[in-house]
């Protein structure tokens, strides 16, 4: 196949291999799955010297390829779903994936439908035509390789406000590394509402290589408050892409906490079809080890009188890594834009690094766009003064950490059950930390 | 009883203070006066345990123990307390929870029971009642959107709340008006007993004749330059510091 003689390194190939061996098995349409490959094949893994990928180099950080999960045993299912979720507290309907394959389904509450991905591939379901509705994504490496691999996931149709929390689990299971694709596709009609719960769980000192992606396709009025945690062991790779295609007057707003993973990079893509609209997209990520986190995002300013936050917050320990890539493209006509970015990063150690690429383009006049990034330690006059007052070393820096975290962690949330479930993986973490 | 003997030190090569000696007794309130830059903020800070300082000589005991090797934390706990000039805003850390967080670490540290949280509310309100610190105040984010006056109040409740037994006073008279001089004044002298000793830093006399001081040391040049009784607060009043400025340009 032409795509094969494009291909350069081990992984690549084995890449190919393993799209050639899964392709007549996976649900849907085999010819949208082969656009797919060959729009990653005619590129590759990208590595350092392809720009978005600069900080990230998927082709040295994924050498080898993790063969795709088959669908687990009952057993295996009620094994992985033994340990009690982050977000049990918030008491919501859960579907659980595992292995990157639908394991158990909560009765959904009224106002929103789930059918399985792989059903409504195999079907041909109608709104499986709202995929890709953010079309930059589409020539993304992880994106087109979720694409050509996708397995399993849920088609949520949200048509009314749905007042119970609904939440998606993927537990990726089991000693032997495997690699999922998993697609969410979310519809939510005008005026309905919805908040989603999103965790990635995967056991430590297993390389598991988990790529998710999750799309919204969110109607005027609508609402839509999203939470995502990756909790994956301290060996995966997990990729995964958030799209989010807005209309008018739509409140928006997403957060990643990042808490896990060797190598974990989210993308996001946000674009304001509709007038009017407000969407906040935050991040919180704490690192230590060798971890390496990357966050990159794109929000398209394509409508007018919207207004764009985006916060993203890095604790760095140990040799962690972490990256932000921030970029606000305002169109021509998107006037009384409104956009913000800010990133800010907390060093904990001499040799963390942090890496911040914030960008702006606007073609309209009538603009407000702004971005920053920091980058600094603990400030120890604030240390001093904490320690000052009887608390020791390690408390005064968990409380300061904490606070810095706060802020894209649980405010504006306006969910207070989830905000401290959140808090709970920061204090954790902290406490790890020792 | 703190002692302070022969403390020199320095910040990046400049020398602060030069061979200070200073005790303060139980029960006694003692003033240090000086000019700017005369060392007294640094005195204070070196005292509470800020790192920033190289002591290149001399000690400060406290019930003869020498503190210079501990952590700010453990002198804390150990009894040393100093209200700030400057108090700093925490954003992201309520002040309630701060307040127990210190409370509870300086009664780990000396083993004691940790307060359970309504006795920690009593103790917290009363001591605001006092103060007169509403209790919205207590709600925010540590000293976040405080005026000046209130974050001198603020620290005088920590104060209050965590009883220490060297109390440490950082120019608080600076920045407030003469009814927040008051209260916190009263604050502070509520505290006043036979163990607690007090060591009132402050460029002006207005703040003595409220918190009346036992002694009254002048602080020039990195060391101590003279000491009397209150009256020697009037005397530079009247004065000012131009004799110590000139012993110490000589």
């Amino acid at each position: 196949m032409a795509e094969v003689a494009t291909l350069k390194t081990p992984a690549e190939t084995a890449l190919a291999d393993l799209f050639a061996r899964s392709k007549s098995l996976l649900p849907g349409d085999a010819r949208s799955r082969e656009d797919a490959f060959h729009r990653f094949a005619e590129k590759g893994l990208p590595h350092r010297r392809v720009e978005e990928w600069k900080y990230t180099d998927l082709r040295a950080l994924m050498r080898e390829i993790a063969p795709l999960a088959e669908k687990p045993s009952e057993a295996g299912v009620a094994r992985a779903l033994s340990v009690e979720s982050v977000f049990a507290a918030a008491e919501p309907a859960t579907i659980a994936f595992v292995d990157g394959h639908l394991a158990t389904a909560d009765a959904m509450p009224a106002g929103v439908t789930a059918v399985p991905l792989a059903v409504a591939l195999a079907q041909g379901h109608p709104l499986l035509s709202k995929l890709g509705a953010v079309s930059d994504a589409e020539g993304n490496a992880a994106y087109a390789l979720n694409a050509a691999f996708m397995t399993d996931g849920v088609v949520l149709h949200v048509t009314g406000a749905v007042d119970r929390r609904v939440a998606l689990r993927f537990v990726t299971a089991g000693a032997q590394p495997v690699a999922t694709a998993t697609r969410v596709l979310v519809v939510v009609e005008p005026g309905a509402a919805i908040s989603l719960l999103e965790t990635h769980e995967s056991p430590h000192g297993v390389a598991h290589q988990p790529n998710s992606v999750v799309e919204f396709v969110v109607g005027d009025r609508a609402k839509v408050a999203h939470v995502r945690l990756n909790a994956n062991g301290d060996k995966a790779l997990a990729l995964s892409t958030l799209t989010a295609h807005l209309g008018g007057e739509v409140a928006f707003g997403s957060r990643n906490v990042v808490a896990g993973s060797a190598v974990s990079r989210h993308q996001v893509w946000m674009t304001f079809a509709g007038a009017d609209s407000r969407g906040a997209v935050r991040g919180a990520t704490m690192l230590s080890g060798d971890q390496h986190a990357d966050t990159t995002l794109v929000v398209n300013h394509k409508a007018t009188g919207c207004e764009s936050r985006e916060l993203f917050k890095h604790a760095i320990d140990g040799r962690g890594t972490g990256v932000f890539q921030g970029r606000i493209n305002v169109a021509r006509g998107a006037q009384k834009t409104d956009g913000q970015m800010m990133s800010a990063a907390v060093l904990l150690s001499e040799e963390g690094t942090m890496n911040n690429k914030p960008e702006l383009e606007i073609f309209a006049d009538d603009v407000q766009c702004a971005h920053g990034a920091t980058c600094g330690e603990l400030d120890d006059d604030l240390l001093f003064y904490l320690m000052a007052r009887g608390l020791p070393r390690p408390e005064a820096e968990a409380l300061l950490i904490e606070s810095f975290l706060g802020e894209a962690v649980e405010e504006g949330l306006d969910d207070e059950v989830v905000g401290e479930a959140l808090m709970g993986v920061v204090e954790a973490w902290l406490a790890a930390r020792g | 009883m703190l002692e302070i003997k022969n403390l020199v030190a320095e910040i990046e090569g400049k020398r602060i203070l030069d061979g200070l000696s200073l005790t303060v007794h139980d029960g006694e309130t003692a003033a240090i006066m000086g000019p700017n830059g005369s060392g007294k903020s640094t005195l204070s800070y070196i005292i509470a345990g800020k790192e920033d300082y190289e002591i290149l000589d001399g000690e400060i005991l406290l019930d003869g123990e020498n503190i210079l090797e501990m952590e700010a934390s453990e002198r804390a706990a150990a009894g040393v307390f100093l209200a700030f000039q400057y108090p700093l805003e925490i954003p992201g850390v309520a002040t309630m929870t701060f307040l127990k967080a210190a409370l509870n670490a300086q009664r780990r540290a000396r083993e004691e029971t940790e307060l359970t949280t309504p006795e920690f509310m009593k103790a917290v309100q009363d001591a605001a009642a006092k103060l007169e610190i509403p209790r919205d105040m207590l709600k925010r984010a540590l000293n976040v959107g405080f005026s000046g006056g209130e974050k001198k109040r603020m620290e005088i409740l920590q104060m209050a709340l965590l009883q220490p037994r060297m109390c440490i006073l950082d120019e608080t008279d600076s920045g407030l008006d003469i009814d927040a001089l008051r209260i916190v004044s009263e604050g502070v002298n509520a505290l006043k007993s036979d163990k607690r000793s007090f060591l009132v830093i402050t460029h002006y006399q207005r703040l003595l004749n409220y918190i009346v001081p036992d002694t009254v040391h002048v602080m020039a040049n990195g060391k101590i330059m003279r000491s009397g009784g209150k009256e020697l607060a009037e005397e530079l009043e009247a004065n000012g510091y131009a004799d110590y400025k000139a012993q110490e340009a000589a």
